[in-house]
């Protein structure tokens, strides 16, 4: 059975799925830390008028493409754009839209897949009496996967394999398949993220320990909404703001296109995409800012906080918080958390499913079973290098280019194409049509200019990172085999270090480091001194060659031997993700002989 | 907590939840269109 024969089965199933599909795990931990690093309070300003300016008018145009594409026939982007506007390159751009889903899809099961296994740990009691720091271990020895930490070998291979089975087995029943998760995933998550918050907002001083005498929650929520407006005309807060607004609502990735071509012509589009994106705010704004930095300050206290704010206090810091609660409330809190996680992280994953099947249905004919089990296939061949040499850096290089520069370079063409060569009157037009809600006119306005505008200061703006990615100008070891080690970027005040010690196999590099710390009475940052260090561990057949008391800087000869740099499984990765891409076009481009030889090929 | 802090955080999440649950009301409360429609869970009959 063709995949276009599938209908949503509620409107309000419809927004839950979509709502689910933008909100993710960086709703609770990427939006409160960017807060955190960019003006607390300040940063809410910039961050709803970018919301407004940029993640509506993006909201109204994934819609408005993907009803008038379904409405040919065509779920996936390459021919949603090809219905849209008669060229032969355009649908080419559209492969975006299928290409980011698998490759974002194959590393984000793998953090989904951590978070099952941390329900699994929290239900045991693994975390039992565990220490900050022997949690924070947990989590770096279950990433190496030759360790286990339940007997199972390979468990974070295994665990990720299940996950993904998971995701193709819903996948395989379809678009109802994702909507009864989304269904009962979208009110649980919102339920479990309710009851984290109240802890987090009434947590107070309780916290405060011996180790952390003025641990405060209220300093953590304090920190996060106080404006500092010196910090709001800053271009870097801006910028951060704009980069939020567009990851946490799953734009610019062709999900959004794909659950709107299954919607009639006749039907709503302009209030189902407020209600989405403005139940993907509430999680962010209000369940987001309620969880990781209260409960943080509250036991840790503010100054941990803004120094060690980040992704990795999901599964680094929050179980050793949530043994204060006793082991009862411990179980209950860990199980909440990263079941919230989980839901957040599979609604998402799904929907990144869909397109791929859409496009397999559409142009082959391929049924639901094969589309989602040739999509789960696909994503574990490439995601399996982001589970092995996670700690080499495959994982993070997956993310800066699929889950980040594809992003807003899809973004940014789909508008142009849709205000400028589709044209804004037509867009308009399909916009409205069958509103259920008077938009402003003012947003034809927005879509044209500002948008295109934004989406092109975002994109130039990191041109200059996309530049030093390619050519590895943010590493010193630059060559995937190599006969020297070179010291990396070192930071701290002077970037330089000295050399305090040398055994065989180790050099430890001293250096003078900041840390940030918070004025109450002053209400502002200080940065102080402390001295720190970089521990630099090499294997058989490496020699350091450094001696102690020698100065060091970035890019100094460090140790010698034979050296695999983290540069060799990045390309690894590099040369996977340009197949996959390869791939899908070559996939476009038989369907659009295919579509020639019926008559159904539009240029 | 101190009154900036306060003002801002009631105003930003009083914004994001008045809409949000506006929005899902007005969702709620609005008529179905006729059929044929998107939805097949008010079908008359199943498809």
């Amino acid at each position: 059975m063709s995949q276009s024969n599938e209908t949503w089965g509620s409107r309000v199933g419809l927004i839950l799925a979509m709502a689910g599909n933008a909100v993710g795990l960086g709703n609770f931990l990427r939006f409160p830390v960017q807060a955190v690093q960019n003006g607390g309070g300040a940063f809410i300003i910039p961050y709803l008028i970018c919301f407004l300016l940029m993640g509506i008018p993006l909201l109204f145009i994934e819609w408005s493409s993907g009803r008038y594409g379904g409405r040919f026939g065509n779920h996936s982007t390459p021919y949603i754009l090809d219905s849209m506007v008669k060229g032969r390159v355009l649908k080419y751009i559209g492969v975006f839209g299928i290409f980011t889903n698998i490759a974002v899809v194959s590393y984000y099961a793998y953090i989904e897949s951590w978070t099952m296994s941390y329900v699994y740990h929290s239900v045991i009691g693994t975390f039992d009496g565990m220490s900050q720091s022997e949690v924070a271990g947990f989590f770096a020895s279950y990433t190496d996967i030759s360790q286990t930490t339940t007997g199972i070998p390979y468990e974070a291979v295994v665990f990720y394999i299940v996950c993904l089975c998971i995701n193709t087995f819903i996948l395989s029943k379809g678009l109802g398949g994702v909507e009864k998760v989304a269904k009962i995933g979208m009110p649980l998550l919102i339920l479990f993220g309710v009851v984290l918050a109240v802890r987090g907002l009434t947590l107070g001083s309780s916290g405060a320990s011996d180790a952390f005498p003025l641990a405060n929650a209220i300093d953590g929520i304090n920190f996060l909404w106080t404006p500092q407006f010196d910090s709001i005309w800053s271009p870097k807060v801006w910028l951060a703001a704009a980069g939020q607004i567009f990851f946490t609502l799953s734009v610019g990735m062709g999900t959004v296109h794909c659950y709107a071509a299954y919607v009639k012509e006749k039907d709503d589009i302009a209030l189902n995409s407020l209600s989405a994106g403005f139940m993907n705010e509430f999680v962010e704004v209000v369940l987001g800012s309620a969880i990781v930095i209260p409960i943080a300050a509250g036991y840790l206290g503010l100054d941990w906080v803004l120094n060690n704010a980040g992704f990795g206090m999901a599964f680094q810091t929050m179980p050793f918080l949530f043994q204060q609660w006793g082991p009862t409330l411990a179980l209950f809190a860990g199980v909440m958390w990263f079941g919230l996680l989980f839901f957040a992280g599979i609604t998402s994953s799904l929907a990144m499913g869909t397109p791929w099947m859409g496009f397999m249905a559409d142009e082959f004919g391929w049924s639901k079973n094969k589309g989602a089990w040739s999509f789960g296939l696909i994503a574990l061949i490439l995601g399996l290098p982001t589970v092995f040499f996670f700690k080499q850096g495959v994982f993070d290089d997956y993310d800066y280019w699929a889950g980040t520069v594809s992003l807003v370079a899809f973004a940014f063409f789909e508008v142009i194409l849709f205000s400028w060569v589709f044209g804004i009157n037509k867009g308009w037009d399909e916009l409205t049509r069958g509103a259920d809600i008077k938009i402003p006119v003012a947003f034809k306005f927005i879509m044209k200019y500002v948008t295109p505008l934004l989406l092109g200061w975002v994109f130039i703006s990191s041109l200059p990172d996309i530049y030093n990615n390619i050519t590895h100008k943010d590493t010193y070891n630059r060559e995937a085999f190599a006969t020297s080690y070179y010291a990396e970027k070192i930071g701290g005040t002077t970037d330089e270090a000295t050399v305090k010690e040398v055994t065989e196999n180790q050099v430890v590099l001293g250096f003078t480091n900041t840390k940030v710390s918070f004025l109450k009475a002053e209400n502002k940052k200080v940065e102080t001194p402390f001295e720190d260090q970089i521990v630099y561990e090499f294997e058989e057949g490496q020699v350091p060659s450094v001696m102690v008391g020698q100065k060091i800087h970035a890019g100094d000869e460090i140790a010698i031997g034979e050296f695999t740099n983290k540069v060799f499984y990045k390309n690894i990765g590099r040369l996977m993700l340009l197949s996959l891409f390869g791939f899908i076009c070559i996939l476009v481009y038989k369907a659009f002989n295919k579509r020639t030889k019926e008559g159904r090929a539009t240029a | 907590m101190n009154t900036s802090a306060l003002i801002t955080m009631i105003l930003a999440q009083g914004l994001v939840i008045g809409a949000a649950l506006y929005f899902f009301y007005k969702v709620l409360t609005t008529p179905p269109k006729a059929e044929p429609d998107s939805y097949s869970e008010n079908d008359d009959e199943p498809r």
